[in-house]
Order: structure tokens, then C-alpha cells, then sequence
């Protein structure tokens, strides 16, 4: 076959045209040869022999009549050992060989291996020769960080293979043919440690999809206990700018329970990621013992990098993170912000000149976020183990206001909303999740009526806080008074949590356990007060003595001493119980 | 190359087309209209027809006007000997001096390899409490000063940039009011700074065209300093001219507008010059201090909204004071742990009690009996604003959180602000008789 070449007839902003001989496929690779520079690009719409593609570069510089060569390959990644630890831009390039290469700048046109080749790895052999393959079946592993990584049969090699010959144990380069496998008419088909995928289309060699039901703990208080996230769950974060979506997930990042994390910087600011590739690998990730970039991989298409590069940056990241699933493991998605993927599908689709829906997104904005979330889910592997991969996604709405487009058809798909208000990051309550507006679908670490119970006391304390503003503290009862003082107090002491304390940012979930429980103490008691007045002095040296036991090391001497005192200054006050609140707290212990 | 075409076929706004061939995406042209010449920049190519948008505007040009391509992009001339001098958005001098051509770089370049930044570590001191300690500026930053029109902004960035210890000043001024301009250079110039500063101007009675250059060629200039291991402080005032001048243009290409006639690529194209700001792993560093005015004192109006999601913070200026609510640096935490122990409690604790004092002040103006709390935070609060936020208190950040433990102490009880025990008992002042 003959490969299909074309000509340039127009440029846009960064959409080109092309007039082409010869067949093209939709989201199908080509180059734009600019001088001596191959500008990558993709198909994204075809209209007889004129075809428009969105360039990954700059467009400047390109003229009418320069020539362009299609690849026949839709936009895809490499798949193979060494992904881990990567620094990678939206289209897979390794960025710190791009800088030993290019500099300081992002010069067009330089693309480099994703994985690197002279690199060799320790393979095991497990298919023998005889087996009965499939796409995605086991054929050897290699040992990757604290991870045995899987060599797989391609996941495009549709049909049933016979395994011919299977090189022995050893070292080998990831591009070396190790299995040779043949089809059913007969043809022997290669395959090494490294494959490629298409971004656009989700990987789906398993047996079934499973229910989330596990928690993935964040060791986020509030996530953790009040809005839950499951292992192969969905969930968002929108909020205004500045409120700490950022924040949020850089510290998910470290503290996730899962086995690998994938960062999607998507659109947003460099520095941002500068912080998490500089620190990643000086931290430790308590799992493993290893630093944390071991099992971390980022990818970073920051704001000022071309805008169609970032529409494909989230593809990119979920087929690494799917990848790394049918290893049986853990991983789990934060991509930031999806908005600004949604914006460039925005750019694009009015270079088209599309019929534009509400705010100028494309009409077709909401299925394709749907299918984006939709490539999360916990799955059955066929060998019968489980692996996952969960998404959590922020938004940046438009005037930090959740009725817009992108909030909107976000929410109708995933399963947790942590939305963050103005007021709480303005008044620095964070993480500025707001507890009376976000929901969460999934179980967490508490029981629900357990957790049912204090939030119950955040609703109440916000409706006498509201009442307060109309009638005054003076015409408020003092019983009132001191249920909007119990909301305050476990708002202060157990939803906002100091991401930069080293104590506090990480709460296990046996400790989150054993704090709520303390809280509970508090909240089910009947609390003896003179007065208002009496009753404030009393919550501020309860709440003065919490947020000293938050910054206290886990069942530590001081940690014990300042649990006592607490459970002393309560009992001193205690007149009575809520039987039900008594009766939730033993189902806590 | 320099091919001349002299039939233009169609004039719309700026923009104006020519048949032609054999040009690149982005490259200049020079049109020459009855009034003088003007560059003009590529903006679409298509078949045989290349759209330019003309710098002076097309106020004027005529259908019989020549146009001369020049096989390049837009350029400006680096060397040192920019310090001190003064140009226009087209590169033109503005001061009289000569037209410097050698050395010519290419504005607009590619963004920096993120894996070259740095981690920024140091923090520019300022002597405004409400910067240095609650929100610190730190060296690379990009932050914008959010302000009603008619607010001291163009003071407080001169201020800073005055007080700030940096090898050069860069202002790229668009939409300058003129008496603003000669504000600028009458304070670098009694400062002795002009002699480190370069100015490019646009100012409200030139071309708008020539507004889009400003951001762009400063910042080339200054990442070229700051490639040669030089600290540079960007003042790009005003970035709500440069969104207007953008939307301008887009209506008259008939772009579909996202939000209140603005282009959907507003938040990419403000990204791609906030992002200029850096700090090299192996030179220099851009600082980027910017002013955004609000239209309508509206945060939610999609330039200052836009800017907030791209700027490592703001400077939320109301009422002649920088205010706590709304204006937020990013980057403090980089820098405020190595202060002083008790700067990030302080700065916590002091803004969660001036924000009860805003609920107190609210409950107070319903006519609601004030408690003994609420008196408290009363006192609090005005001692809060007249000591810290005024903006003619200058004093450095050590005396500031002095003066924070001072407020604190003569307003509460220690267990009342919230602070843990163990500062309390080191910085908490002690009662003297
Ligand atoms: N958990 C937290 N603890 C302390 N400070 C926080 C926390 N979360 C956010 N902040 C403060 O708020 C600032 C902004 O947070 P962040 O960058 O996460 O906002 P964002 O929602 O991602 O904004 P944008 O949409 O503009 O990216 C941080 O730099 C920090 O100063
Ligand atoms: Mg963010």
C-alpha cells in the first residue's frame, strides 16, 4: 500500500488544511514537513480529498503547498515496561530527554522515543509453546520498580493465536521479539515487550466490569469519611479559582491508597508540575518503600503548550492508566483541570465553525466527558484477578459558577462531587469541600448512619447560623446556640485539615476512625453552659485542645495525654447522652 | 523573496486581504497607505487568499495600497543597549532615540521545557504587610492586581517594582493613559531605575493592533535576560486592554464568541504569556506583576476570571487596600516556612478572625445586640485594618507579624485566636504592667 500525501491549503490558528490524495482515516496521524521540521498532527475532519487537521505545534511558519504525509495510524501510545516515573508531554514525548535534546524550549518538531530502547529488562517467561492466546493474555513478566510488570499479548491482536517460541529467561530490550505467536491462517506475528494503542479507544481485554464498592482512601478526612471515593469510581472536583483543586489532588497524589498515579496536568500551570517532579522523588511511598516517582506517572500539558497536544493529553493518561490495570493493579487518574480539555475541544470545534451549544462548546461536549469518566471502573482481569482504575477530574467553571456546561454534564456521570465553595477557601477552611452541597455515591470507611449522624449536626448548625443572622444570637435559644457551636466544632476540627502540617495532611483510617469517634463524644453529649457566652468559651478550649491532638503523632504519649484531657473537659460538662448518638459510637469501636 | 502585491481585495476592520502565494502562517508584511507604513501580521491563510491584520488599523488603507512581505515573523532587536530606552507596541521608538535593528529575535517563541523550571524559593520583600505576610510574592511568580478602575494600581505597581531587589524592570504598558505613562517614567527615573528599565508603550490614542504586541515583545526581551542569568520583573499593565483589543479582533473575523464577546482561546492566549514567567534551573527569572481591571468591580467577568485560573494568585486591590478576601499567592508556602516560625499560623489564624469580624460586622449593621465575642472582634477588626492592610504602612515582614502578636494580645484571649499552644507560648506578648 502506498502511503497517502497531501498538500497544505489553509491555515487557521492551529488547524490546517489539507488537500489529499489517496485514503484517510479519521484521527488518523500526519506530518506537515516545514522546512526541515515534520510538524505532528491529526485528521479531525474529512470532506472528500480536503481533510483539516489540528497541528500538536505552533503553526507558524507553515505555507500554502507544503507538503504532508499520513502515517495510516491513528494518534496512539507505546505500552511496555519503563512507562513509570515518566515525565511525558501530551503526546507521549519524554520531556527531560526533549530539554538533553532541544534546551530550554519546546522547539517543534522534535519527537522521541516514549520508552527508552537501550534499556534492558529481566525477563521471565510464563506462555509456553502450545498455549492458546488471546489479546492481553500473560506471556512473561519483567520486574518493574515494586511492580512485577506484565508483557501481555498486544491488545490489538484480535483472534486467537498459538504460542511458536518463547525466548528463555534473560535480559532484553524492550523492542526485541521475545514470543512468536501464529495466527489461525497460519501467520507468525512477533510481538517484544512493546506495543502501541490508540488514545481514543478504552482498552477492554477483560472478563467483566465489576461494582466500585472498596474505598480508595485518600486519607482526607473529609473525603474519607463523609464523601467517599471507590477503587474504580469516578469523581470531581469543580471549584472557583484558587479554592484548591490543585492542592486537593497533588496531596491525593502522595497519600492515595492505590498502586500507581497517573497526573494529568492538563492545561494548567508548569509550575504546578515542577513542584510534584522535583519533590516525587524524595518522597517515600509507605507502600512500597520506594520514592513515590516510582509509581507515579505524569503527564504534563501545561497551559502554554500547543492547545491540541492538551486535548489529547487526557487520552494519553487514561490508556497508561487502563494499561497498568490489566496488571491487576490499582491506579488512579487525577486529571487537572478537564476543563481546559474541554476548552481546547471548544477551540477546535469553532475553527470547524461547527454549530456552537450553550457557551460555544460543541453540541457534543457531554457524551464525550461521559465517555472519558466512563473509562474508569474496577474490572475482572480474565486470570480472575481484579485491577482498577479510578478517575478523579477537576473543573474550572466560568465565574466559578457550577451551572455551566462542563460542571454540569460532568456531574450527571461521575459518582462523587466534591464541590469547593469561595466562602470556606476565602475564610482558608480547607479543603474548601462544602459539606452540606457535595455528595458522594460510594461507601467509605464509616458506616453511613454513623456518618449520617454528624452531618446531620453540620445541616442543623448551618440552619441556626442562618436563623442567627436573621434574629440575632440574642434570640437564639441557648440549646440551638450550642448545636450551631457543635457544627462549628467539627467543622473546625475534623472537615478542614492543614495539607502542610506533616502530622496533620495524612490521617489514616484507623485514626480517622478513633478522632471521629472522640468528636461523636462531643456532639451526642448534652453540654451543661451558664450561657452563651459560657458555652462559646467552652467549644473554643475543646476545639484549641482537638486541633493540638490533630497535630499530634498517632497514639504518641501527647497524643494519649491530649485525647484524656479531652474526654475530661466533655465529661465535665456531660448532663446527659443521646442514646442514638451512644449507640453509633460503639458500632464506630 | 520581498514580493510586492498591490491589489488588496478586501478590508474588514484591521484585517485585510491579499491573493498571494508562497507565504508563511505568522509572517510580516509591510502596507503602505497614504499615511505612512504600517506592518501587518498573517493571520489566516487560505488557498491563494493570506489575511493580515494590519498594526495601524485599516482606517485608511485603500484597495490600490501596496503590500510587502517580508519572509519573516515579528521581531525585536536585543542587546543591552534597550536599557533605559522607551518604544511603542510596534517596536518603534518612543523617546526619540535611534531605531536599533541589530540582533533581531523572534517574539512569541515556544514555552519553556517544564522539566528546565525550578522550584521558586525566594521571596521578593515589598514592605506591604498585606504582601509580605499574608501573601508573599515570591521570585518567578505571575500575579495580576485585581482592581476597580480609578484604584492606585499603577502606585502600588510602581511601588513594587521600586522596592523590589531585581536586575531589570520591563513595563509593557497597553491602553496607558498618557499621564500614566509619565508617571512611570518620572518614578523609575527618581528611583535611578530607568537606567536598568526598557519600556514598551502602547497608549490609549495608538492602533489597537499594536496593543496585542506589548505582552508579547516585553517578555521576549525579558527571557532573553533572563537567559543570560538576569532576574527580570514584568509590569504589563493593563491586561483587560490587551483581552479587549483580542475581543476586538475576533468580532470583526467573526469568530464565535464563548462568553460576553470574548474568543474561546481567551483563557490559552492570556495562559501563553502569563506562562513566560519562570525560574531557570540553570539562569535567570521572570517575575510577571500585571493589572487587571475589573470591569463593573466583577471578579466573574471573564478577563480577571480567566486570569485568576491562570496567575499563581492576585492582589485583589478595593477601596485603597489590598484586601484579605480574594487576593491569595500561591507560592507563599514556598518561601513563608523558611521566615519565622509563627508566619504561617499568624497569617491562618489573623485572616480566619478578620473573617468572623466581616460576620459580626454584618450582624451589626442588621441592629443585633453585640456579644462579648462579637465586641471583641470589633476591636479586632478595625485594629486589623488600620494597622496591617492601609497601604501607606511600610514596614518589613518581621515587624509585621511583631505587630500581628501585638493586635492579637491587646484584642483576645490566647485560647480564643485558634493558634496552636506552642506558639502561644513563645510569641504571645507578655502582659507588662
Ligand atoms: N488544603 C490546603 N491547605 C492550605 N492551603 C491551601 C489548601 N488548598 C489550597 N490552599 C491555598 O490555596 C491556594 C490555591 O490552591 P490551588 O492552587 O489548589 O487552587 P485551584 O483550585 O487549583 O485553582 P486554579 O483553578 O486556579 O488552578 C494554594 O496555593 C494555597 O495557598
Ligand atoms: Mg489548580
Amino acid at each position: 500500500m502506498t502511503k497517502t500525501t497531501g498538500t497544505v491549503t489553509g491555515v487557521n490558528g492551529n488547524m490546517v488544511g489539507v488537500r489529499v490524495q489517496g485514503a484517510v482515516s479519521m484521527n488518523e496521524v500526519a506530518y506537515i514537513r516545514v522546512d526541515e521540521k515534520r510538524l505532528k498532527s491529526e485528521v479531525i475532519r474529512v470532506r472528500g480529498d480536503l481533510v483539516q487537521v489540528q497541528v500538536f505545534e505552533i503553526t507558524k511558519g507553515i505555507k500554502v503547498g507544503d507538503p504532508v504525509e499520513f502515517t495510516g495510524e491513528m494518534l496512539s501510545v507505546e505500552l511496555g515496561p519503563g512507562l513509570l516515573g515518566q515525565i511525558y508531554d501530551g503526546l507521549q514525548n519524554p520531556l527531560p530527554e526533549v530539554a538533553e535534546k532541544a534546551g530550554n524550549f519546546l522547539e517543534p518538531g522534535v519527537y522521541l522515543d516514549s520508552l527508552p530502547r537501550n534499556k534492558t529488562w529481566d525477563f521471565s517467561p510464563v506462555a509456553k509453546v502450545g498455549d492458546r492466546v488471546q489479546r492481553g493474555d500473560l506471556l512473561g513478566t519483567v520486574p518493574e520498580g515494586a511492580f512485577s510488570h506484565r508483557i501481555m499479548v498486544p491488545f490489538g491482536l484480535y483472534g486467537a493465536y498459538t504460542v511458536r517460541s518463547v525466548r528463555p529467561a534473560g535480559a532484553y530490550r524492550i523492542d526485541e521479539p521475545l514470543v512468536e505467536l501464529e495466527d489461525e491462517r497460519g501467520n507468525l506475528v512477533p510481538v517484544s515487550m512493546v506495543f502501541r494503542w490508540p488514545v481514543k479507544r478504552a482498552i477492554d481485554c477483560y472478563a467483566e466490569r465489576l461494582r466500585p464498592v472498596q474505598p480508595m482512601v485518600t486519607k482526607n478526612r473529609i473525603i474519607d469519611t463523609f464523601f467517599p471515593v471507590a477503587k474504580g469510581g469516578t469523581y470531581c472536583i469543580p471549584g472557583p479559582f484558587g479554592a484548591g483543586k490543585t492542592v486537593l489532588q497533588q496531596v491525593t497524589s502522595r497519600n492515595a491508597d492505590v498502586d500507581i498515579v497517573i497526573i494529568a496536568a492538563c492545561g494548567e500551570r508548569a509550575g504546578e508540575v515542577v513542584e510534584t517532579l522535583k519533590e516525587f522523588p524524595e518522597l517515600v511511598d509507605p507502600r512500597t518503600g520506594r520514592s513515590l516517582m516510582e509509581r507515579t506517572i505524569i503527564i504534563c500539558n501545561t497551559s502554554s503548550m500547543p492547545v491540541a497536544a492538551r486535548e489529547a493529553s487526557v487520552y494519553t493518561a487514561v490508556t497508561l492508566a487502563e494499561y497498568y490495570r490489566q496488571m491487576g493493579l490499582d491506579v488512579l487518574l487525577l486529571a487537572d483541570s478537564t476543563s481546559r480539555w474541554a476548552q481546547a475541544m471548544r477551540e477546535m470545534s469553532g475553527r470547524l465553525e461547527e454549530i456552537p451549544g450553550e457557551e460555544a462548546f460543541p453540541a457534543y461536549l457531554e457524551s464525550v466527558i461521559a465517555s472519558f469518566y466512563e473509562r474508569a471502573g474496577i474490572v475482572r482481569l480474565r486470570d480472575g484477578k481484579t485491577g482498577s482504575v479510578t478517575i478523579g477530574g477537576t473543573v474550572s467553571p466560568a465565574g466559578g459558577n457550577f451551572e455551566e456546561p462542563v460542571t454540569q454534564a460532568t456531574l450527571k456521570v461521575v459518582g462523587a462531587f466534591h464541590g469547593l465553595s469561595r466562602e470556606r477557601s476565602d475564610a482558608r477552611k480547607y479543603p474548601a469541600i462544602h459539606p452540606l452541597d457535595s455528595w458522594s455515591k460510594y461507601k467509605g470507611i464509616i458506616e453511613a448512619p454513623v456518618v449520617e449522624y454528624g452531618r446531620e449536626f453540620l445541616f442543623r448548625s448551618a440552619e441556626v447560623g442562618a436563623m442567627m443572622k436573621v434574629v440575632g444570637e440574642e434570640g437564639t435559644s441557648l440549646d440551638d446556640y450550642i448545636v450551631y457551636q457543635k457544627g462549628e466544632f467539627l467543622d473546625a476540627v475534623y472537615l478542614q485539615q492543614n495539607s502542610f502540617d506533616p502530622i496533620d495532611a495524612a490521617v489514616a483510617p484507623e485514626r480517622q476512625k478513633r478522632s471521629y469517634a472522640l468528636v461523636l463524644d462531643v456532639l451526642s453529649a448534652e453540654i451543661a453552659a451558664k450561657d452563651k457566652e459560657d458555652a462559646r468559651q467552652f467549644f473554643y478550649a475543646l476545639r484549641q485542645k482537638f486541633l493540638d491532638l490533630n497535630g499530634a503523632e498517632y497514639k504518641s504519649e501527647r497524643y494519649a495525654a491530649l485525647e484524656a484531657e479531652i474526654r475530661a473537659l466533655v465529661a465535665g460538662r456531660k448532663k446527659g447522652v443521646d442514646p442514638r448518638g451512644a449507640r453509633l459510637i460503639e458500632r464506630l469501636e | 523573496m520581498n514580493k510586492v502585491y498591490s491589489r488588496i481585495e478586501s478590508i474588514t476592520g484591521n484585517v485585510i486581504t491579499v491573493k498571494a502565494e508562497g507565504v508563511r502562517y505568522g509572517e510580516l508584511a509591510e502596507v503602505k497607505t497614504r499615511f505612512g507604513a504600517s506592518l501587518a501580521e498573517v493571520i489566516r491563510l487560505d488557498e491563494g487568499l493570506v489575511s493580515l491584520q494590519v498594526f495601524a488599523g485599516g482606517r485608511g488603507v485603500s484597495t490600490g495600497d501596496e503590500v510587502r512581505f517580508l519572509g519573516h515573523p515579528m521581531r525585536v532587536s536585543f542587546s543591552d543597549d534597550l536599557l533605559g530606552r522607551i518604544f511603542d507596541g510596534a517596536g518603534e521608538p518612543r523617546d526619540g532615540g535611534p531605531t536599533l535593528s541589530e540582533n533581531l529575535i523572534t517574539i512569541a517563541g515556544p514555552s519553556v521545557n517544564p522539566s528546565k523550571r525550578i522550584i521558586p524559593r525566594e521571596m521578593i520583600r515589598t514592605g506591604v504587610p498585606m504582601i509580605d505576610l499574608f501573601n508573599t510574592l515570591v521570585k518567578s511568580q505571575k500575579l495580576p492586581i485585581f482592581s476597580v478602575s480609578g484604584e492606585p494600581y499603577n502606585q502600588l505597581l510602581a511601588r513594587i517594582a521600586m522596592q523590589a531587589e531585581v536586575d531589570i524592570i520591563i513595563l509593557g504598558g497597553m491602553g496607558l493613559k498618557y499621564d500614566d505613562y509619565l508617571f512611570f517614567k518620572d518614578t523609575l527615573e527618581e528611583g535611578g531605575a530607568l537606567q536598568k528599565a526598557i519600556m514598551f508603550v502602547h497608549t490609549a490614542a495608538d492602533p489597537v493592533v499594536e496593543c496585542l504586541m506589548v505582552p508579547d515583545i516585553s517578555l521576549a526581551v525579558a527571557e532573553r535576560f533572563a537567559l543570560k542569568g538576569k532576574n527580570v520583573l514584568v509590569l504589563l499593565t493593563d491586561m483587560t486592554n490587551f483581552a479587549d483589543a483580542m475581543k476586538e479582533i475576533a468580532i470583526t473575523q467573526e469568530q464565535v464568541p464563548s462568553n460576553r464577546g470574548y474568543p474561546g482561546d481567551l483563557y490559552s492566549q492570556l495562559a501563553s504569556r502569563y506562562e513566560k514567567a519562570v525560574d531557570f534551573s540553570d539562569a535567570g527569572s521572570i517575575t510577571i506583576l500585571a493589572v487587571t481591571t475589573m470591569p463593573g468591580d466583577d471578579v466573574t467577568h471573564p478577563v480577571p476570571d480567566n486570569t485568576g485560573y491562570i496567575t499563581e494568585g492576585q492582589y485583589y486591590l478595593k477601596g485603597g487596600r489590598i484586601e484579605p478576601f480574594g487576593s491569595l499567592s500561591r507560592l507563599k508556602q514556598q518561601v513563608n516556612g523558611k521566615t519565622r516560625a509563627d508566619h504561617r499560623s499568624i497569617m491562618d489564624g489573623m485572616i480566619k478572625l478578620y473573617a468572623a469580624y466581616k460576620d459580626t460586622l454584618e450582624k451589626k449593621s442588621m441592629g443585633f445586640q453585640m456579644s462579648a465575642w462579637d465586641k471583641k472582634l470589633l476591636r479586632y477588626g478595625e485594629a486589623f485594618e488600620r494597622e496591617m492592610m492601609d497601604l501607606s504602612v511600610n514596614i518589613p515582614l518581621e515587624a509585621a507579624l511583631d505587630k500581628g502578636w501585638e493586635i492579637l494580645a491587646s484584642c483576645f484571649e490566647p485560647q480564643e485566636t485558634g493558634l496552636r499552644t506552642e506558639l502561644i507560648e513563645k510569641f504571645w506578648p507578655k502582659k507588662t504592667a
